[in-house]
Formats: structure tokens, C-alpha cells, sequence
């Protein structure tokens, strides 16, 4: 009866531990995204060139890479990804304002972020309600990202529109499984940082966002 | 070729060296997943791909 008591306090401290990092991945997720789409929104206003915001990317990603897991583990790991998800967010501004110079291209931005939204929701409702453990699915995720990169090096060069589409559908697909991959993560207690599942979910979403916009905007623009 | 062009290709080839090492250990660690275990993945992949013809077909 002992035994069976530690057994259950365990386990509930096991599901309290995880509801608050999914709280706190969801409340920081939340915060980090108002913060990207303000630094959008000044590079939109402030007009910034292309190479600019590949600069800013640039420098997000080395903060992604070697900043962040130095940090991610105490409280400076706040400041660190706000400013990674802000410098995402000036990345990003030129990219928006080549779309809403485009014919009807506030309706492609507006559709690509709510669908963006959707999907997120969508899938996320999915793997917290199923309970489903998609840990089988990080090798896979891993080629598909590592091949999806390869193509784009490629299409730098060879700049065939066909493959540029098929290169963002794919990473639609592939960001719809890191989105259930990393929340899966959460549920099974395989990630317990919220700042790094914050990390994680908001690659994801900027990356469909990027795609999406992407797919609408060629569609668009065949008419 | 433009300078922003080759800043692009630059930091993609930086992405597939920092890529390799971890998608080689995933790919050694990761757990097998059943057909059951796939097809959770398919069914709201079905659904994304789905409502992305969705959007198209809205913009268009």
C-alpha cells in the first residue's frame, strides 16, 4: 500500500512537472511570436533591404546554435531567445514586404499566418489530446530536413521555380512533424525545457509560415 | 550571382555540417515506429496537405 502510495505521488508529480512546461512552452511560445511580428513589423516599416534581414537570420541562427544551449538552463536563456525570435522577426520583414507588394498580397500574407495558426492549433490539439508518442519519428525528421537543405543549395543554383514549390511543400510536411514530434516530446517527458521546446515549436512555425507564403504567393501569382 | 545569393548558400552549407552529426545519431537512436505508429503520423499530415490545397484554392 506504501509502495502503491509513492508510486501514485510520483507519477502525479511526473504529470504536474509536465503541465508546467507545456504551460510555460505555450506562455513563452506565445510572447516570443508577439515580440517577432513587432521586429517584422519595423523592418516592414523601416523598409530593410533583403541582405539585412539574411544578416539578422544569420545571426539568430549562430545564437541558436551556440548561445542558446549555453543558456537555455538559466534564466538567461529569456533574454537570449527573445532576442534569436526578434532577429528571426527582422529576418523575416523583407520577405513579408516582397508579398504585400505583390498584387492582393495582404490577402497571402494574412492567409499564410492564419493558416500558419490553424495548422499549429490543429496539430498540437492532435498530440495533446491522442497522447501519442512520436519519438519514432526524429531520424526520419532529420533526413527530411537534412535532403529538404540539400535541395535548396541546389535550387540556389539551378533556380527552377517547380522545385522551389516542391522544396516548401515538403518542409510543410516536415514542420508538421517536428510540431508533433516536440510536443510529443513534452507530453513524454523527453524535453523538460521549455526554452529549448519554445526554440524548437517557433523554427517550425516560422519555416511553414516562410513556406506557405511561399506556395500562396506562386499560386497567386500564376492568375 | 549576387552576394546575397551566395550569403544564402553559404549559410545552408553551414546548416547541412551542423546538420550531419545529429541526424546520424538520431538515426541511430531513434526508436523503430509500428505501421500503427506511422499511420498517427499520416492522418493529420493527410489533413495539413488537405487544408493547404484549401488555402490555394481560397487565394487563387
Amino acid at each position: 500500500m506504501n509502495n502503491f502510495g509513492q508510486v501514485a505521488s510520483r507519477q502525479s508529480t511526473a504529470v504536474l512537472a509536465t503541465n508546467k512546461v507545456i504551460r510555460n512552452t505555450y506562455i513563452l511560445l506565445s510572447t516570443t511570436l508577439l515580440f517577432s511580428a513587432v521586429t517584422a513589423f519595423i523592418a516592414i516599416s523601416a523598409n530593410m533591404s533583403h541582405g539585412a534581414g539574411l544578416i539578422a537570420s544569420i545571426v539568430a541562427i549562430a545564437m541558436l546554435w551556440f548561445v542558446l544551449p549555453r543558456t537555455a538552463n538559466s534564466a538567461s536563456g529569456i533574454p537570449v531567445i527573445f532576442a534569436i525570435t526578434g532577429l528571426f522577426g527582422l529576418g523575416l520583414g523583407p520577405v513579408i514586404n516582397f508579398y504585400l507588394n505583390m498584387p492582393a498580397g495582404p490577402s497571402i500574407v494574412m492567409t499564410a499566418l492564419g493558416g500558419t495558426g490553424a495548422i499549429f492549433l490543429g496539430l498540437s490539439g492532435y498530440a495533446l489530446t491522442t497522447r501519442k508518442d512520436f519519438s519514432f519519428m526524429g531520424g526520419f525528421l532529420m533526413v527530411g530536413m537534412f535532403v529538404v537543405i540539400l535541395a535548396a543549395v541546389a535550387n540556389i543554383f539551378f533556380a527552377m521555380p517547380a522545385l522551389q514549390l516542391a522544396i516548401s511543400a515538403v518542409v510543410i510536411m516536415i514542420m508538421s512533424g517536428f510540431i508533433l514530434y516536440e510536443t510529443s516530446s513534452i507530453i513524454h517527458g523527453g524535453q523538460t525545457n521549455y526554452i529549448m521546446a519554445t526554440a524548437s515549436l517557433f523554427l517550425s512555425l516560422l519555416n511553414m509560415f516562410q513556406a506557405l507564403l511561399h506556395i500562396l504567393g506562386a499560386f497567386r501569382g500564376r492568375d | 550571382m549576387d552576394w546575397i545569393k551566395i550569403g544564402s548558400a553559404l549559410l545552408l552549407g553551414a546548416m547541412l555540417i551542423f546538420i550531419f552529426p545529429r541526424m546520424r545519431h538520431a538515426l541511430k537512436h531513434t526508436p523503430k515506429g509500428t505501421t500503427k505508429d506511422w499511420m498517427g503520423y499520416l492522418l493529420p499530415l493527410l489533413a495539413v496537405i488537405g487544408f493547404v490545397i484549401f488555402l490555394v484554392m481560397m487565394v487563387r
